[in-house]
């Protein structure tokens, strides 16, 4: 029942979706955590070794121990440890906190590289996929349609962390800490150590992230694996403006944009896809020059985060 | 900081607690080495031999510094005035696009005025790039390390539509790569050395951004915006023009880096010119405390460690990535030690 007729031009929309869903996931999971940790009035640029670490280790346990959901646990584990080591350099005097994540950019996928050396070779097992495309007789159409479930897990998740941030005791803290650390400190609470709490909750969601790309989507382990995706999470939390459930859509956003090239590479455009690549960037940079003034703060933005300042 | 006096004396103390620093993160990365069951001694002496060990060693060093002179004052310059930039990767690929367009528009010109015009267009283009980061921070408030970062992926679309489209060689067909600029339109090597002269260029721009930064009213305007931004706009001082420049002068000398690399070594623009001197450059910034006279030792220290990877490879049986973890340990201890400033009775200045 294999129907092999080519979708041709219907497949750009097709391969655009399958891609949002597909190159999003990850950028789900790393935008989440840095928008906790942005909400707390961090900013970790680190999330880059983050993610790179979380796919490192992640594969490797997959691959020593044959299951993959330990090796997601394990990559959380992993992000957990440097968000903590982030959180600990910022909290000493006169750290800035955009020096040290780029510090635990190279720190974190040196270390990667250099752990995970022993493991590009071997093939790991990875997480399996939900078939939502059985009804079609289309592989292409199937092979979209498949769906991990870690991206269900993502789609919990941003409107848990929205509804915790605004409606608990916890989110309260934590937006506090974020807006105005002197206001939060004369309320009583421990800016510091909302900060940390928040940068190791925001690690662990980040290293899932990398989870996905090594054991799902390109679901291999080499040192290319990450394009930026760490690094564009903190462009990616501004361009959604702070809010996990716009986070979650800007995510599928800049997974599709990033399918557009491959796409019409498919259809036989081999020349300009390229410039769809900046895309994202192009937008995540107008948005900010569109809501950005020297007198005020975009709406959303913690007041502590050197980005509104 | 000291800003208006005893810039020597600042200068030591900022010395040697980066010296303490690197030590500190030595003995860190030799426990880590310890511990996955390397011999650390053995390969900081590797280190040491691929980095300083024999003249060819050295040259090599150089070679590999030069570039990092120049990016790392890309973030340097805009950090006296308080800003983290981290433009210089974008900077740098706006740089060498810019010089390979230039040498691509004189084809008949002789080498030494396609040379100047390579070098002009590089500093242009990324002058331009991260000036516009400064722009829109002066005008606009947006923040300027996220659109420095931006602007670096931008730069990289950029270049890779270029190659594989309008400036695109058909003959390279391993990498997409752009026209070459011509053997004749290649910098040669310093009479002597085995080193290009993008390390006189380097070492220039460095001496030339210290003389700037301390010698000139820009430079101590620059200073002051960094010091107290409101004091600065209540003086009177031209904060978004003092903003602009600093970032303009730093893309240049990114982008100078990016025509170096051009015209000195790879000869066209291709995805070899993404390989991290922008990011190395802004951890060689730090480690010089954003000093433009201590970026040129710092800047010959990682050229030294980047040179160092092959001879650890091969000896040691380590992966490249050892000097990646080794720079991360360096680069976290040096900001973590940022708070031992003024801690020591040694460094205390006499009261007035």
């Amino acid at each position: 029942m294999d129907n092999v007729i080519p979708l041709g031009w219907w497949g750009v929309p097709l391969a655009v979706l399958s891609g949002a869903i597909r190159a999003g996931t990850p950028f789900i999971f790393v935008s989440l955590g840095e928008c906790l940790t942005e909400k707390s009035g961090r900013i970790n640029l680190g999330l880059e070794g983050t993610l790179v670490m979380g796919a490192m280790s992640a594969y490797g346990i997959s691959y020593l121990t044959g299951s993959p959901w330990l090796g997601v646990l394990v990559a959380g584990a992993s992000g957990m440890v440097l968000g903590a080591l982030h959180a600990w350099a910022c909290s000493r005097p006169q750290v800035n906190d955009i020096a040290v994540g780029i510090a635990l950019m190279v720190f974190g996928t040196g270390l990667a590289f250099y752990l995970g050396k022993p493991f590009v070779q071997p093939q790991a097992p990875g997480l399996p996929a939900i078939d939502f495309g059985w009804w079609s007789n289309h592989s292409q159409v199937r092979a979209a349609l498949q769906v991990n479930a870690l991206f269900f897990v993502g789609l919990v998740l941003a409107p848990l962390m929205r509804w915790a941030l605004y409606n608990t005791r916890w989110g309260l803290a934590v937006r506090a800490a974020g807006d105005s650390a002197d206001a939060a400190q004369s309320l009583g609470y421990r800016v510091d150590r909302i900060r940390l709490i928040s940068t190791v909750i925001g690690g662990f969601f980040a290293g899932i992230g990398g989870a996905f790309l090594s054991l799902y989507f390109p679901g291999s382990w080499n040192e290319g694996l990450s394009s930026g995706q760490g690094l564009m999470a903190v462009a990616l939390v501004i361009f959604a403006r702070w809010d996990p459930i716009l986070c979650f859509l800007a995510s599928l956003l800049f997974g599709g944009a990033s399918a557009i090239g491959p796409a019409l590479q498919s259809v036989g455009i081999t020349s300009g896809y390229y410039l769809f690549n900046a895309a994202p960037y192009v937008l995540t940079l107008l948005l900010m020059v569109a809501t950005s003034s020297r007198r005020r703060l975009m709406k959303g933005t913690p007041g502590e985060l050197g980005v509104g300042k | 900081m000291v800003v208006f006096a005893g810039k020597w004396h600042a200068a030591a103390n900022a010395a040697s607690i980066s010296a303490v620093a690197i030590v500190a993160s030595m003995a860190l990365f030799g426990v880590f080495l310890t511990l996955s069951g390397a011999n650390p001694f053995g390969v900081f002496e590797s280190i040491y031999r691929g980095a300083f060990g024999s003249w060819f060693a050295w040259q090599n060093t150089l070679q590999l510094a030069a570039p990092l002179m120049l990016t790392a004052l890309c973030t340097a310059l805009p950090a006296r005035l308080g800003m983290i930039v981290i433009g210089g990767e974008g900077a740098l690929i706006m740089g060498g696009i810019a010089a390979v367009a230039a040498a691509l528009a004189l084809p008949h010109a002789p080498a030494s005025s396609v040379i100047a015009a390579m070098m002009l267009a590089g500093m242009v283009a990324g002058g331009i790039w991260v000036g516009l980061a400064g722009a829109l921070r002066a005008y606009r408030g947006v923040n300027e390390t996220i659109s420095s970062l931006l602007l670096n992926y931008i730069a990289i679309a950029l270049m890779n539509h270029l190659v594989t489209g309008p400036m695109r060689d058909p003959e390279m067909v391993n990498r997409p790569s752009s026209w070459h600029i011509g053997d004749a339109n290649m910098i040669r090597s310093i009479p002597g050395m085995d080193v290009h002269w993008g390390l006189v260029f380097g070492l220039v721009a460095c001496v030339a951004a210290f003389v700037l930064m301390y010698s000139t009213v820009f430079g101590f305007a620059a200073r002051m915006v960094g010091g107290n931004v409101r004091a600065a706009r209540t003086a009177g001082l031209p904060v978004p023009m003092l903003t602009i420049t600093a970032c303009i002068i730093g893309g240049a000398a990114a982008g100078l880096a990016g025509m170096v690399e051009v015209a000195a070594v790879h000869g066209r623009v291709s995805s070899s010119l993404v390989v991290g001197y922008g990011y190395t450059g802004i951890l060689v910034a730090f480690i010089a405390r954003q000093n433009p006279l201590a970026i040129v030792p710092t800047a010959a220290l990682l050229g030294g460690i980047n040179a160092s990877s092959g001879l650890i490879q091969r000896t040691h049986d380590l992966p490249d990535a050892t000097v990646l973890v080794m720079q991360g340990i360096i680069f976290l201890m040096i900001l973590v030690s940022e708070p031992l400033f003024g801690r020591f009775a040694l460094f205390q200045r006499e009261p007035v």
